[in-house]
Parts: structure tokens; C-alpha cells; sequence
């Protein structure tokens, strides 16, 4: 199960709303580089893989990346607040507008919605491990690309504390990929699927 | 907003952080032994600026709801607000 914790991971403070902005980086909540398909990837993930050290690092990675998308929501919640109808149509927020008002929902910068394909849960812990590499290194070249285009340093901060954790979660998948292929059998590297076929793990 | 309120929801923050990193890091390396006092150590102070926390301005777990006149749980700000 999991239990709420009455605070965010890391500070969010916007003084200055800004629709533009916010529609851009509501892409991290439900784009296809996301927070929240980062955590349904790795928490979708994790039943089927024989290592319980795997398991235990996307339970805790998939449940960090939603305090991640409780951190973009915040974000895009506090950029959007108090908004005048003026701001809305000025601000090129207007089309989300119809649909949502201000109210979250998943969608990626250019209004397509969230959707499961963003994501895989193979049944293969070595083709599951190298998507999740990948996956990391997306959403950092999504973060790099927010930072180009913004200079508030209220939405800098908490956008740069999450680039920085794609980085750090990469080099922690890494880390796992290395010791599943330690324990794989050096004849039939590639050709095993630890997850179906268990006897031919090398133990 | 209350300035003391904010210090200390950041120091929260800070220590409570400093366990999640730790925690992945354990994941991959279960036996690094300075990580694991460094883990044991932060543990200690989370609880210390946790229960700080939770007497002067209410709780952060539910489980931590104190028995008042009213449920203090659903009564000071969310966290996605920017109060804190």
C-alpha cells in the first residue's frame, strides 16, 4: 500500500502565473516522457522480475516519480491559479481551457492525451531495464528542453531538481541492469528470458 | 505565511530527501556499510524534525493525527497550495 505524506519532495512557490508555461510543462505530468507514466512503467514492472533487489528499486523509483508528478502538478496547478479571462485567451491556455478550466489532467504539451503506450512492461527484465534507461534519459532531454525555455527562477529550481533525479535514477537502473546480467548464463545470454524461462538462470 | 512554519517544512524536506536518494543507493549496493550508517543517522533526525514538525503545525502522516476538539488532518493547506 502506500500512505500520503503531507508535503512535496521538493518546495514548489510560484508567484507569477503563467498559462504559456504551464501547458508546456504539463507534459511531464502526462506526456509520453512523463512522471506518470514513469511511475505506471515502474511499478507495472516490477511484479514479474525474479531479482527482488529489482523489484525493490522500481517499487521505491516508481513511487518517488509520483511525488514527481505531485511536484509538476503543483507547478502547473500554482501557474494557472487566479487566472483572468484575458490571461486565459492571451496566454494561450484557451483550448485547455474548454475542456478543463484549470482543473489537472494528463496530457502532453501539444493536448494529446495520457495514454498507456507511453509505456512497456515486457515480462523481460533485461528488454524492461534498458526501456527504463531510456525512459530517464527522455524525460531529462524533456527537462533540458523546459529549462531552454524558461527563466523564472521559482520554476527553475523545482524543474531542475527533477532533471536531476532522471539522472540519478538512470545510473541506479544501470546499476540493477549490471547485476542481472551477472546472473544470466554466459552461453545463452541474450536468447534468456529470466522471467519465463527461470531454469536456465544461472544461479 | 508563518517563517518558522516554512524552515521547518524545508528541514523536512532536506533530511527526509537525503533518505530517499540513500534509499535507491542501498537498493543497487546492500552491503555499503557508510551508507547504511548515514541511513541509520538520517532516520534518526527525520523522526526528531517529523514529530517538531507535526506538534507545531499539524500533521504530515495521517497516522499522526492527534486526537483534537476537530480532524486536523484535512485542516491546514495542501502541499501543491505553495504555503509552505
Amino acid at each position: 500500500m502506500w500512505t500520503y505524506e503531507r508535503r512535496l519532495q521538493f518546495p514548489v512557490k510560484i508567484t507569477n502565473p503563467n498559462p504559456k508555461m504551464a501547458q508546456l510543462i504539463i507534459s511531464q505530468f502526462g506526456g509520453p516522457d512523463g512522471e506518470l507514466a514513469a511511475s505506471m512503467r515502474y511499478l507495472s514492472q516490477r511484479y514479474s522480475v525474479p531479482y527482488k533487489e529489482v523489484a525493490g528499486l522500481l517499487t521505491d523509483i516508481g513511487t518517488e516519480e509520483l511525488a514527481h508528478m505531485e511536484i509538476i502538478s503543483a507547478i502547473v496547478y500554482q501557474l494557472t491559479k487566479n487566472l483572468s479571462l484575458e490571461e486565459i485567451k492571451t496566454g494561450g491556455f484557451d483550448a485547455y481551457y474548454i475542456d478543463h478550466t484549470t482543473a489537472l489532467w494528463p496530457q502532453a504539451a501539444g493536448g494529446i492525451p495520457f495514454n498507456a503506450c507511453f509505456f512497456q512492461s515486457k515480462g523481460d527484465v533485461l528488454t524492461d531495464l534498458h526501456e527504463d534507461l531510456a525512459a530517464e534519459q527522455k524525460a531529462r532531454t524533456t527537462y533540458d528542453n523546459i529549462l531552454r525555455l524558461i527563466t523564472d527562477p521559482e520554476i527553475v529550481d523545482p524543474i531542475c531538481f527533477l532533471r536531476e533525479r532522471e539522472l540519478v535514477h538512470f545510473q541506479r537502473f544501470g546499476e540493477a541492469l549490471v547485476r542481472v546480467q551477472e546472473r544470466l548464463d554466459s552461453k545463452n545470454f541474450y536468447a534468456v528470458n529470466t522471467e519465463l524461462d527461470k531454469p536456465l538462470m544461472k544461479q | 505565511m508563518n517563517q518558522d512554519k516554512c524552515d521547518s517544512m524545508k528541514n523536512l524536506q532536506a533530511v527526509s530527501f537525503v533518505l530517499d536518494d540513500l534509499r535507491l543507493f542501498l537498493d543497487t549496493h546492500p552491503f555499503e556499510q557508510e551508507a547504511l550508517a548515514a541511513y541509520e543517522s538520517f532516520k534518526k533526525q527525520r523522526t526528531q524534525v517529523l514529530e517538531e514538525y507535526e506538534k507545531n503545525f499539524g500533521p504530515i502522516l495521517s497516522y499522526c493525527v492527534n486526537e483534537e476538539n476537530q480532524w486536523t488532518w484535512v485542516d491546514s493547506p495542501w502541499p501543491w497550495e505553495g504555503e509552505v
